[in-house]
């Protein structure tokens, strides 16, 4: 078996000497020119620019405007546009206006600040209410519903109702936005650190005003993406690949840390407002929810975005009556983009608000609360009017109750409590529903290129990128798998748009659901071919296992198969194809099944809260997580673990923070923290849960990237529960920093 | 000219203001070092440099982003391409699956390589200056422990390489004393962990520089009779050695003061001349009742550090005139040292500060109170040292004095927390201590002195 094998991530060897190469690490022709942007400093203005300074700057080469673009002018990932360089006005701080060609990227740098702006201001829109009053949107409000919210609420025996802000997150990918090109007789070559080679293809082929053919985009491994490279490389490669062509010169283009945080996209930052109808129980009977969503300043993937919070606002309880209505707001800030859970988590945060919001009314834990509205094993609809059909939420959260000692705890705590007047401790168990696929349905498809050797090596390419989530080990599995060999005898190559064609972003968790079906396709087609091929020639239907291949009586190894099957004239390379069954969805109307499955777990945190300072930590957490049959339960935990602590970054210690003009304060890592080793629990445990997928996925295993990342949520909710034993007030936003938490204590 | 050792071979660099992460990834095309932020947060650039101290070799994790060729003379330099790729740390790492993207990890080997040298068990510690965004550090801090046991493999003979090269630049601290009473302009380098982001991010490349580095007169702590006295040059890793037994809290403090690869560049002496309101050793310090000694040539007067801070980025300095060293007087450990901040590791304050109050019969005898992140300058509270002196050691004097920071400080607001938030804290503060003292319950969540 290789398949569900703790193998370690195929590039660890690589990554710990140093030897793993990163898009600023190849080496370059000696005549490559290096790029930067001049940024805007005014949030919202009409410019007209003086580059004489820039221009004079040693190492300049020469300076490019929106009007020196050979063709198009646009990096967005969508229909809607969004200029790669300001046209005459710009719409946030840190949008790209020019750029800089230099023989150094530190010249290039320094050039890029000489520019000389003559901004004619106009007010500039920053926050949600100011985008709300002038009625800056990116389209109608979406509403979702189910039953008669209205109705239900107002007879309902109980109401609660609220707001939250629940703040953005910068991805902070270790490697910052890099990407080269290379000219090549009137083509050109990206090397680009992206999760979607095939847009970067796309928009540089619209830049250059070639076809698509003309591009090809090679994606070796990104440090680190979490969304953040799923449509924010765009000008960086369009750039490259525009001075490449332009100059016929290599050019090689890579944010530094603190431009990469003013010029790129993060999470979007919600206000949710909600009101809720439940019964004595708890069971809840009604929701209205309405998602203010700040978008920035281009759509960018806003919609799916936004959406996909409306897809989570159920989280893991059934919502018989339920609406959902949201905003998607402009405003003159970054664009923001995708991000881990892609609005998920965002919604999910909102319905776990009004969760404890009902548990605090009736005096009741919040854990029976949840346990009073979890979705039945199957039948039941949720506000999107997809029935669920595998939901385990039930059971899950049982066994982790049991394996956490919840109860007993609960009481150890209260005792701690009681006997400690400044430090606080708190409790919660918060439980996650994911839904898995892309909610644009056409995207859920995959390629793949299998080529086996005459030596019986096997060299994979499928449409997906590696960012450390190990989706090349788990792909190279399935293709060990199928042929019965050793994962050491797969090499899987550099993602590259000249192998597998028109690929979806490795996004929305997708990534190895989608390519290991489709390497798994293409391994069987190869596989039906040698099978056929030995039947023939020995008689019997041949077996692959541990590098050999039985055939009846006749034995031997698989490159003596493989050999044989060259010889006689067999082709050995296959393409493989996927797409994902039974969606259809219908997101305007809000109707329809825009997941294939749900991926479940749940984690409780226990916190320690000094109640003179608002600091806090984590004291332990214990999380059970579904990933079906796991492909690789080492990197499956990994996922979970690293998700985990991400998430509990977003909603404690991960603040961003923009002035009133729109500057973001939080631009470096000075000033925007991301947790460090000491911030994790004293103890994590991580299991996963022993069941397999319902539907036919690759092996039965389920998508692992996203759903993890809510457990953070466990992590705000215990904090919520500590200010609770100190008499606070529980109606802080988030991120729950420890002054939010000082402040709301104060009461 | 700087001489220095790169993984074993000699190495000789011109311009002595480039950076030692662009040598290595530049001109020698070893791009196993990475830079993720370029401004010593985030550690992707560490490498480790031996020198000798005190006659011994020590090994020391830095950000090589930020540090100045010029810093490297007489050094050696290790980075990740020279362990081989078999070391127990780099074997541990693959085996307990604690890379992902990667991209983190070889600053991360580099880090826990220098621990193990030195057998370092506190992990997280040694970390906190890595970042890493895919694994949540589990699998990073058991392979730590993992690997904590075993032998340290044997590298070159880096004593015998540094005896090869002889001294350059400044080493006497008389010769560069008389210097810079000529050279006021130049820019004094220390650890460059400030100076490192002036090139790296705002861009500016000063026309002279000074390092200072090699003065060993610089980096003595003596204990003289009456306490204390510290060079200006002496790294804060080995400040936070001094004040373990001595002021636990101040010690404590510092273990969270930047981090490991920071510790092992920045200098007592930088940390208190660069002057920043926000600086994490002055307000310790001032309530410890330091004073510092400044030169001129050679001419030298002492002033208590609080008198040192006259405004906003203002210190009592003249021009030609350095820090030579502090002097902490001779007292019995009265001190308590908070620092607070949005991430307790590697976090630039929101505030930091020392209460230094001393009870005799139940009676105040002593307070200096002073924090840093409450005015424009590291400041004394002393409406609410004089609120405390002679009074009741109890909750109503503490209460009284609570109030009278209000006359102290008029914090202002930022993105590291509101004047608000500040002010409560403060007063929250001073509450802690006297609980500390008094109590017998815990009254932090991390790092309390039991």
């Amino acid at each position: 078996m290789s398949v569900a094998k703790s193998i370690p991530h195929d590039s660890g060897p690589a990554h710990v000497s140093g030897e793993a190469r990163y898009v600023d690490d190849y080496p370059m022709p000696a005549n490559c020119v290096h790029l930067a942007f001049g940024l805007s400093e005014k949030s919202h203005a009409d410019f007209t620019l003086d580059l004489a300074a820039v221009r004079a700057a040693e190492g300049v080469i020469e300076v490019l405007v929106a009007a020196d673009l050979p063709a198009k002018n646009d990096v967005s990932p969508t229909p809607d546009p969004e200029p790669m360089l300001a046209e005459a006005r710009v719409h946030y701080i840190g949008q790209p206006m020019f750029l800089v060609v230099a023989d150094s990227h530190l010249n290039a740098r320094r050039a890029a600040r000489l520019g000389k702006v003559d901004y004619s201001e106009k007010t500039p829109l920053v926050t949600i209410d100011q985008a709300m009053a002038a009625g800056s949107r990116f389209g109608e409000a979406v509403t979702y519903s189910i039953g008669n919210a209205e109705t239900a609420l107002a007879a309902a025996p109980h109401r609660i109702s609220g707001e939250m802000e629940i703040g953005g997150q910068e991805h902070f990918y270790l490697e910052g936005q890099a990407a080269f090109a290379l000219p090549e007789e009137g083509d050109v070559r990206v090397v680009s650190s992206t999760q979607h080679p095939t847009e970067i293809q796309h928009k540089v082929a619209e830049a250059l005003d070639k076809p698509f053919h003309a591009v090809r985009v090679e994606t070796r491994r990104m440090g680190g993406g979490f969304g953040g490279k799923e449509s924010q490389g765009n000008a960086l490669a369009v750039s490259c690949a525009v001075v490449a062509l332009r100059l016929n010169r290599p050019a090689k283009m890579r944010y530094d840390r603190d431009d990469d945080m003013v010029i790129t996209g993060k999470r979007h930052d919600f206000r949710i407002k909600y009101e809720a109808g439940f019964g004595p129980d708890g069971k809840i009977e009604s929701v209205i929810f309405e998602h203010f969503v700040r978008c920035g300043w281009a759509l960018d993937l806003s919609h799916p975005v936004a959406d996909r919070a409306m897809l989570h606002a159920d989280n893991a309880y059934h919502l018989p009556n339920a609406k959902i209505m949201s905003h998607r707001l402009r405003t003159n800030t970054q664009s923001a983009t995708a991000y881990r859970g892609f609005g998920g988590p965002q919604g999910i945060v909102g319905i776990e608000r009004v969760i404890e919001d009902i548990a605090e009314a009736l005096g009741l834990d919040p854990l029976a609360v949840r346990q009073a509205n979890f979705y039945a094993p199957k039948g039941d609809l949720t506000p999107y009017h997809m029935e669920v059909e595998d939901s385990i939420s039930t059971e899950l959260v049982a066994q982790l109750a049991e394996t956490s000692s919840y109860a007993a705890r609960r009481v150890e705590i209260a005792e701690f409590n009681a006997r400690s007047p400044i430090i606080k401790r708190g409790l919660s168990l918060v439980p996650v529903k994911f839904g898995i696929s892309f909610t644009l349905t056409f995207l859920n498809q995959a390629g793949a290129l299998v080529h086996v050797y005459a030596d019986g090596s096997v060299q994979l390419n499928h449409g997906g990128t590696e960012m450390g989530q190990g989706l090349n080990t788990k792909v190279a599995q399935v293709a060990a798998q199928v042929f019965g060999l050793g994962v050491e005898a797969v090499k899987i190559t550099a993602t590259d748009t000249g192998k597998v064609p028109n690929t979806s972003a490795t996004a929305a968790s997708s990534g190895a659901d989608l390519n290991g079906m489709a390497c798994k396709d293409a391994c069987e087609r190869i596989k039906a071919r040698l099978v056929e091929f030995a039947a023939e020639k020995w008689g019997g239907e041949a077996i692959f296992s541990d590098g050999q291949v039985q055939v009846g009586e006749h034995s031997m190894s698989f490159a003596e198969l493989v050999t044989d099957a060259y010889m006689a004239r067999i082709s050995l390379s296959a393409t493989g194809f996927y797409k994902t069954p039974k969606l259809q969805w219908d997101r305007v109307t809000g109707k329809g099944r825009p997941f294939l499955y749900f991926a479940y777990g749940a984690a409780v945190s226990e916190v320690e809260l000094d109640t003179l300072s608002g600091e806090n930590r984590i004291l332990r957490t214990d999380i059970l997580h579904d990933v079906g049959n796991s492909l690789n339960p080492a990197l499956d935990i990994g996922q979970v673990e690293g998700a985990f602590v991400q998430g509990a970054g977003w909603l404690t210690i991960e603040e961003l923070r923009w002035a009133e003009d729109g500057r973001l304060l939080t631009a470096a890592p000075a000033t925007y923290k991301i947790p460090c080793a000491s911030d994790i629990p004293d103890q994590l445990n991580v299991a996963l849960w022993d069941g397999a997928n319902l539907e036919k996925t690759i092996y039965r295993s389920k998508a692992v990237g996203e759903p993890p990342f809510v457990h953070g949520v466990s992590v705000l909710m215990a904090l919520r529960d500590a200010v609770k034993a100190a008499g606070g007030d529980t109606g802080f936003d988030a991120p729950a920093t420890a002054e939010r938490l000082l402040m709301a204590m104060q009461s | 000219m700087v001489e220095f050792v790169l993984n074993g071979e000699m190495m000789q660099a011109d311009d002595a203001s480039m950076t030692l992460l662009d040598f290595v990834r530049l001109e020698r095309g070893l791009t196993g070092t990475k830079e993720g932020c370029n401004e010593g947060d985030c550690g992707a650039c560490t490498v480790q440099v031996a020198s000798m101290e005190d006659g011994e070799l020590v090994h020391r994790a830095v950000n090589s982003c930020i540090l100045l060729l010029g810093q490297m003379q007489g050094k050696s330099v290790t980075t990740v391409e020279a362990l081989g790729g078999d070391h127990p740390v780099q074997e541990a790492m693959v085996e307990h699956h604690g890379s992902q993207c990667g991209f983190c990890t070889p600053g991360i080997v580099m880090s826990l390589a220098a621990a193990h040298i030195e057998g370092r068990q506190d992990h997280a510690d040694v970390l906190a200056g890595n970042l890493c965004r895919c694994t949540g550090y589990a699998p990073i801090l058991r392979a730590a422990e993992a690997v904590a046991a075993q032998p340290v493999p044997q590298g070159p003979d880096e004593a015998a390489l540094l005896e090869g090269i002889s001294g350059a630049g400044f080493t006497e601290l008389d010769e560069f004393a008389d210097w810079y009473v000529k050279n006021p302009d130049a820019v004094l380098v220390g650890g460059a962990t400030e100076v490192g982001l002036v090139l790296t991010k705002e861009l500016k490349q000063p026309e002279k520089f000074a390092f200072l580095n090699q003065i060993t007169a610089l980096q003595n702590i003596e204990h003289e009779i009456g306490g204390m006295r510290i060079g200006a040059g002496v790294l804060l890793a080995r400040v936070r050695g001094a004040m373990v037994g001595k002021y636990p809290q101040f010690a404590e403090m510092l273990r969270r003061f930047g981090s490991v690869q920071v510790r092992n560049s920045a200098t007592i002496g930088g940390n208190i001349a660069n002057g920043s309101p926000i600086a994490d050793t002055p307000p310790a310090l001032i309530a410890l009742e330091t004073s510092v000694t400044l030169r001129k040539g050679s001419a030298r007067r002492e002033i208590l550090l609080e008198d040192f801070y006259l405004s906003y980025g203002v210190q009592d300095r003249a021009e030609g005139e350095f820090v030579e060293s502090i002097f902490i007087p001779e007292q019995g450990d009265t001190l308590g040292v908070y620092k607070i901040s949005k991430r307790f590791d590697q976090d630039i304050s929101a505030l930091c500060g020392g209460f230094n109050i001393a009870v005799s019969d139940g009676i105040v005898t002593k307070a200096r109170i002073a924090f840093g992140g409450m005015a424009a300058t590291p400041k004394r509270a002393k409406a609410v040292e004089a609120a405390l002196i002679g009074q009741p050691w109890n909750e109503e004097t503490i209460a009284t004095a609570q109030a009278a920071f209000a006359e102290d400080y008029t914090p202002m607001s930022d993105q590291r927390g509101s004047a608000a938030y500040r002010m409560i804290l403060v007063q929250n503060l001073l509450k802690r201590f006297y609980l500390e003292q008094t109590g017998t319950g815990r009254v932090r969540v991390v790092g309390g002195i039991s």
